[in-house]
């Protein structure tokens, strides 16, 4: 969501002026955020639990942060696209395959939609979904471990944006294309865009046990950006909806030449028609080639399985697909309401928000009023499904997310403001100003059939002078509005980790009863694994060397080693021994060319060494594990290449050998 | 009587006591459950956390296996045969004797128990890492409380009897109800 962020401001200069005229109330609610009542709902005491968890996007950095909600506090930064050192992520031999794709390791992407699971509509609490854009790929977070369990890449796209998320029995997540790409890619023109260039809707399906994705099919759509989604909800449940700009086909300087068209479309997918096709045989299989990872919590590792072929439905080969319904100026958010009936799209240059019904879309269908038809997909007519309009609540609006109550809320980035109106009536109820440029919003179930109104969390772009300045690089922010009254009121502020892009909320007991709080250690079945102290050993196998060791407070078995060389790979296998909550071990070697390991109880991590100079060098504990954790170190001696010195380590102070 | 006499062996179900350490950083605290022939985990990996904790001061594993675990056993079922033989006999003084007799090995159960505690909160290592002295200069014991809560450095140890304990008590109690009891029998016959 990077705009041109010069016109934004231009834009935002002359659109607070315009708009926040409407609300007198801006200095006075800011104040008020400080005052006790607000501040009070805001404040969770030392020791107390927050009521939500709130998965928010870290957009560029790559990553998912858990904050807690309403406090804003942050808990934890779950690794997921991009490598972390910290808890080495993408840097250990166990989760470097997660970051595989067709293109080889990437260690970073850019992190979009997360989407916590869902059952029969409603939020579930076993997985959270997020997409990747850069470089397309769907993640599964596993909320028992708040650990990153999947990584499917998604070939034949580019610019996974509409993603990733789920349907009522989270049947399927999906993937799509922002960017046009011709398909396979081949070696052309660009000029030659038009008509050949092709953008692929994604359907993973997820294993209702493990959450396992595996992607079914793609439908191979026309060239457009297909930017936002959501799934049909009740009565719609088995449709797809998705918002597409760039209609106009164009490929160089879009921000003009796709904004020529009037309108552009919400493409409506019948993906239960799609299953039918599949099964009767009506699809292409092409060959291509795509990464699907895998961590095995039992095994503490992962392994990459490639894909080579993926089934392809052609929307103009199977009537009854895809219809595309005209939605003004490039719309941006693709909004159902908890019922299912209203398709709210955002037409981020228009004025106004449009609505369409479910109901009137089904009844053109039937009744075929077409407008026309574009690549072999009926166009319906925009009068025929309009539900209605809310007429100019302000400018440039985003998204929407539902209060469950009747209420829609909708984001305007232009005119820095969040927008509360009736679905049905579409009359504004209320306004309240964003700081600034917001983008996505959630409401904790907010976009499943049965949303917990009483939070809403706006996302921003811009935060400028709102907080003490950091260098030209400032943090983008978060703020909270208590919506459980007729009006909103913005009673927290707070720093997020990256981009924000979208969020996900969901309260907090439905998750924390399966939150994990130490692997067991009888059920490690990593291939390196010493269960015990009496199990640490050193292994040579030619220049590679295994060390298979433990840590439990505060020493790490074996913590002398003799008989490493200069050129050797050593593997260092590290098992932490304990079993209580909270006590991970770390460990770091000097010149490792890598992470430290962060290791929780009952966990085995590798990390890898090639030592590269004689001399006898120190390891260390590296997460303060108890009052000894100064004591726990250790040392290997590393001998010239060709020395005889024999392989050797100790073992609660005593040498052992191979013999 | 009967009753009183099968009572004891819910030992062999149930935990006969428990030892509980609360500290601010666990905040689930960690205990163990003592039975007749066992020591167990309160909660999965209790006892290797109370080691672990309790090794920086020298004091000794939690012993998986003591001589006491195969003599108890035996007792109790002596002591549950026994009272069985008694019941049968019905003969007043018997069902007192019985009780005697168990209380005397109780508190010789208890006693055994104390010295236990008192080598496992003395008999520290000399190369522990963590040596603290008490107010005269002594090293500083951690011998849990017999019966009862006691703090030791952030610790608070708790140490109660368990719901075995209890039965064991209520079988004992009905011994000296049924002394009574029968006594009004009797003095209804004559």
């Amino acid at each position: 969501m990077k705009l041109n962020k010069n016109l934004i401001i231009v834009a935002l200069v002359g659109a607070t002026l315009a708009f926040t005229g409407c609300d007198n109330n801006k200095n006075g609610d800011n104040a008020g955020a400080l005052s006790g009542n607000m501040a009070d709902r805001a404040y969770v005491a030392p020791g107390e639990h927050d009521e939500f968890y709130a998965f928010i996007s870290g957009g560029f950095s790559g990553q998912l942060a858990v904050y807690g909600l309403p406090s804003g506090r942050l808990f934890k930064v779950i690794p997921v696209f991009s490598v972390d050192g910290e808890k080495a992520y993408g840097f250990n031999e166990e989760t470097k395959p997660l970051l595989n794709t067709s293109y080889g390791f990437i260690p970073w992407g850019d992190s979009h939609h997360p989407d916590i699971s869902q059952t029969d509509g409603k939020l579930d609490g076993r997985w959270v979904f997020i997409n990747e854009n850069n470089t397309p790929r769907i993640a599964r977070i596993s909320l028992e471990t708040f650990e990153t369990e999947e990584i499917i890449e998604i070939p034949n796209s580019a610019g996974n944006h509409s993603s990733s998320y789920v349907t009522d029995n989270t049947d399927y997540v999906i993937a799509g294309t922002r960017f046009g790409v011709p398909v396979p890619q081949r070696d052309m023109p660009i000029d030659e865009y038009k008509g050949n260039f092709k953008g692929a809707l994604s359907f993973l399906k997820v294993d209702p046990e493990e959450g396992h994705m595996n992607l079914e099919f793609q439908i191979m759509m026309p060239g457009f950006d297909y930017d936002k989604a959501h799934p049909g909800r009740g009565k719609s449940d088995g449709w797809f909806f998705y918002t597409t700009y760039n209609t106009e086909e164009s490929h160089t300087l879009l921000e003009v030449n796709a904004s020529q068209n009037d309108k552009d479309f919400i493409a409506a997918v019948n993906w239960k028609k799609a299953e039918e096709y599949i099964k009767a045989g009506n699809f292409e299989t092409m060959p291509t080639n795509y990464a699907h990872n895998v961590y095995d919590v039992k095994t503490h590792s992962a392994t990459t399985t490639w894909k080579k072929e993926v089934r392809i439905l052609d929307p103009a080969k199977c009537p009854g697909l895809v219809y595309f319904m005209p939605m003004p100026k490039s719309p941006h958010g693709c909004d159902v309401d908890p019922s299912g009936e209203y398709i709210v799209g955002s037409g981020k240059l228009s004025a106004n928000v449009t609505v369409h019904s479910f109901t009137k879309m089904l009844d053109a269908i039937e009744n075929e009023k077409f407008a026309g038809e574009a690549y072999g997909i009926p166009i319906l007519n925009f009068d025929d499904v309009l539900a209605g309009t809310v007429v100019q609540p302000g400018l440039g609006p985003l998204h929407t997310e539902f209060d469950g109550k009747g209420n829609a809320y909708t984001t305007f980035f232009i005119s820095s403001e969040v927008v509360k109106w009736k679905l049905g009536t579409w009359e504004v109820l209320d306004r309240k100003p964003t700081y600034y440029s917001v983008g996505h919003l959630m409401i904790p179930g907010g976009n499943s059939q049965e949303p917990f109104g009483k939070y809403l969390v706006a996302m921003n772009k811009i935060t400028k002078d709102r907080y003490l300045p950091t260098g030209p690089e400032v943090t983008q922010s978060a703020q909270l509005y208590d919506i459980s009254g007729e009006k909103m009121e913005m009673i927290l502020d707070f720093p997020t980790v990256g981009e924000p892009h979208y969020a996900a909320g969901i309260p907090a007991d439905l998750v924390t009863p399966n939150s994990r709080k130490i692997f067991k250690l009888e059920e490690n079945e990593h291939p390196f694994v010493a269960k015990s102290e009496k199990e640490a050993k050193v292994v040579r196998d030619g220049n590679t060397v295994h060390i298979y060791m433990t840590t439990i407070r505060s020493h790490f078995a074996p913590d002398n080693i003799e008989g490493i060389k200069v050129g050797d790979k050593v593997y260092f296998h590290v098992t932490n021994l304990e079993q209580d909550y909270d006590v991970p071990h770390g460990i770091s070697m000097i010149g490792a060319n890598t992470s430290e390991l962060l290791i929780m109880p009952g966990q085995t991590e590798t990390f890898t060494w090639e030592p590269k100079k004689e001399g006898v060098w120190p390891f260390y504990c590296t997460d303060f594990c108890s009052a000894l954790h100064q004591e726990m170190q250790g040392y290997v001696r590393v001998s010239a290449k060709d020395s005889d010195i024999p392989l050797k380590w100790t073992l609660d102070d005593e040498w052992y050998d191979s013999e | 009587m009967i009753l009183a006499a099968l009572l004891p062996l819910s030992l062999f179900l149930l935990p006969i006591w428990n030892i509980t350490l609360e500290a601010p950083q666990y905040p689930d605290n960690i205990g163990m459950d003592i039975w007749i022939n066992k020591i167990t985990d309160h909660e999965p990996n209790d006892i290797q956390n109370i080691n672990l904790m309790n090794h920086y001061v020298g004091m000794k594993n939690i012993p998986e296996h003591m001589p006491e675990f195969d003599v108890f056993p035996i007792v109790i079922i002596a002591m549950s045969v026994l009272g069985l033989i008694v019941a049968y006999f019905r003969k007043r003084k018997l069902y007192l004797a019985w009780f005697i007799l168990f209380a005397i090995l109780g508190a010789v159960g208890m006693y055994d128990f104390y010295l236990w505690e008192y080598d496992y909160g003395h008999n520290l290592n000399e190369s522990a890492a963590i040596k603290f002295l008490d107010a005269e200069g002594n090293p500083l014991a951690y011998q849990p409380p017999l019966i009862g809560n006691k703090t030791i450095l952030n610790f608070v140890a708790k140490s109660w009897p368990m719901t075995g304990a209890y039965l064991l008590f209520t079988g004992m109690f009905l011994s000296v109800a049924a002394f009574f009891l029968d006594k009004r029998e009797e003095v209804a016959k004559s």
